[in-house]
């Protein structure tokens, strides 16, 4: 049996059956995003002042990204206008692209994602002295890079300082190595804190533009809490890597549908070119769709 | 709703974000005084201009592409 509208429309509603799947699939998407946009705003909006980590991502590199994924829009909107007119070869062109960029987007996130892994927050026990935005303040609360034994290291929290003994298992093979105890650790401290204004921060950017890094010794039992720039930091980073790794999965999932019909698929253009033309639209709906969040989460998650 | 009329929206969009960006870097640059904000601003507002003639290039390109 054969199914009807697999390539041509249906009289009355003028859509292919994929499209109307496509279209519902969208639908819960945008609930799925919807609601931890809500989440985020409202979380936002409900912070304390001073409290809401702002002004930690790298807007060039965000808005790189943004240009990456707004350069895929265009080529996969191009291939697809190709198909229409019957050139295979360009359409292949414009996809390769567009895959292209799909990675280059991922590569540049997983990037981004690496930095905050080895960047901190230490809280100290007691104030000490910095250099920030070109003056002397006292404060208890840094943002910075560690340096231990000459390694930049990733993932460190308050437990890690304290180490952590040898365990062996029940016949006495050691499963998890003991870690050393840190007595102390370099820190270079970041000229800005979030809970200065963004009047503020850009005044301490452009006093220490183009000075080297301060170096400060800490001793681990002056520190009250240590946290790399991970989910468990603040309500911030847990968010935002809840969105962005959310997103990073529709892109990953989007590319290898556009390299399927791409590569394998592409079979289909010489039986059924038009219902191969509804697949690339089908695939180039979803991609405009995951180009349409990083749009929406661009400026909500790096600007404001 | 077809990959044509999609596709306006998200470069409408795209182009929004572009003038966004542009007035937020040109206010940081007011508080900074870095050039490179200027740049920066001065750069998004010309990109997103530029996304507008797209737009106007691709409506011409596919006038004969449903919107359905």
């Amino acid at each position: 049996m054969e199914i009807p509208y697999t390539s041509k429309p249906r009289p009355d509603t003028g859509l292919y059956n994929a499209k109307v799947g496509i279209w519902l699939f969208l639908a819960s998407e945008v609930m799925l995003f919807g609601a931890l946009f809500s989440a985020y705003i409202l979380l936002r909006v409900g912070a304390g002042e001073g409290t809401w980590p702002h002004g930690l991502l790298s807007i060039p590199i965000g808005t790189f990204n943004t240009f990456v994924l707004i350069t895929s829009s265009v080529t996969v909107v191009l291939g697809w206008a190709s198909l229409q007119v019957g050139n295979f070869g360009r359409y292949k062109v414009y996809q390769a692209i567009t895959i292209l960029c799909a990675f280059g987007f991922l590569g540049i996130k997983s990037f981004e994602y690496r930095d905050k892994f080895k960047h901190y927050e230490v809280w100290l026990k007691n104030p000490i002295t910095v250099h920030q935005g070109g003056k002397e303040v006292q404060t208890d609360r840094l943002l910075g890079h560690i340096e231990y034994e000459g390694h930049h290291p990733y993932f460190w929290n308050t437990a890690r300082l304290a180490g952590s003994p040898e365990i062996k298992d029940k016949n006495g093979k050691v499963v998890k190595a003991a870690v050393a105890r840190v007595e102390s650790f370099k820190f270079q401290p970041d000229p800005i804190h979030y809970t200065m204004s963004p009047k503020e921060m850009a005044h301490a950017k452009k006093e220490s533009f183009g000075h080297p890094h301060q170096e400060i010794e800490i001793k681990a039992s002056d520190v009250k809490r240590l946290s790399a720039f991970v989910p468990s930091h603040s309500t911030f980073f847990a968010i935002y890597f809840t969105l962005t790794a959310l997103h990073g999965l529709h892109v990953l999932g989007g590319a290898i549908v556009i390299f399927y019909i791409w590569g394998p698929g592409a079979k289909m253009w010489k039986t059924d070119p038009q219902r191969y033309m509804n697949r690339v639209e089908v695939s180039g709906l979803f991609w405009h769709f995951v180009d349409l969040v990083w749009i929406f989460l661009f400026p909500i998650i790096y600007l404001l | 709703m077809s990959l044509k009329a999609f596709h306006l929206i998200f470069i409408t969009a795209a182009s929004l974000l572009s003038f966004g960006l542009g007035w937020w870097m040109l206010r940081a640059y007011a508080d900074s005084g870095m050039k490179a904000d200027q740049i920066y601003g001065v750069t998004s507002i010309g990109v997103g201009m530029a996304l507008l003639l797209y737009e106007a290039f691709f409506i011409k390109k596919l006038k004969n592409v449903s919107y359905l």
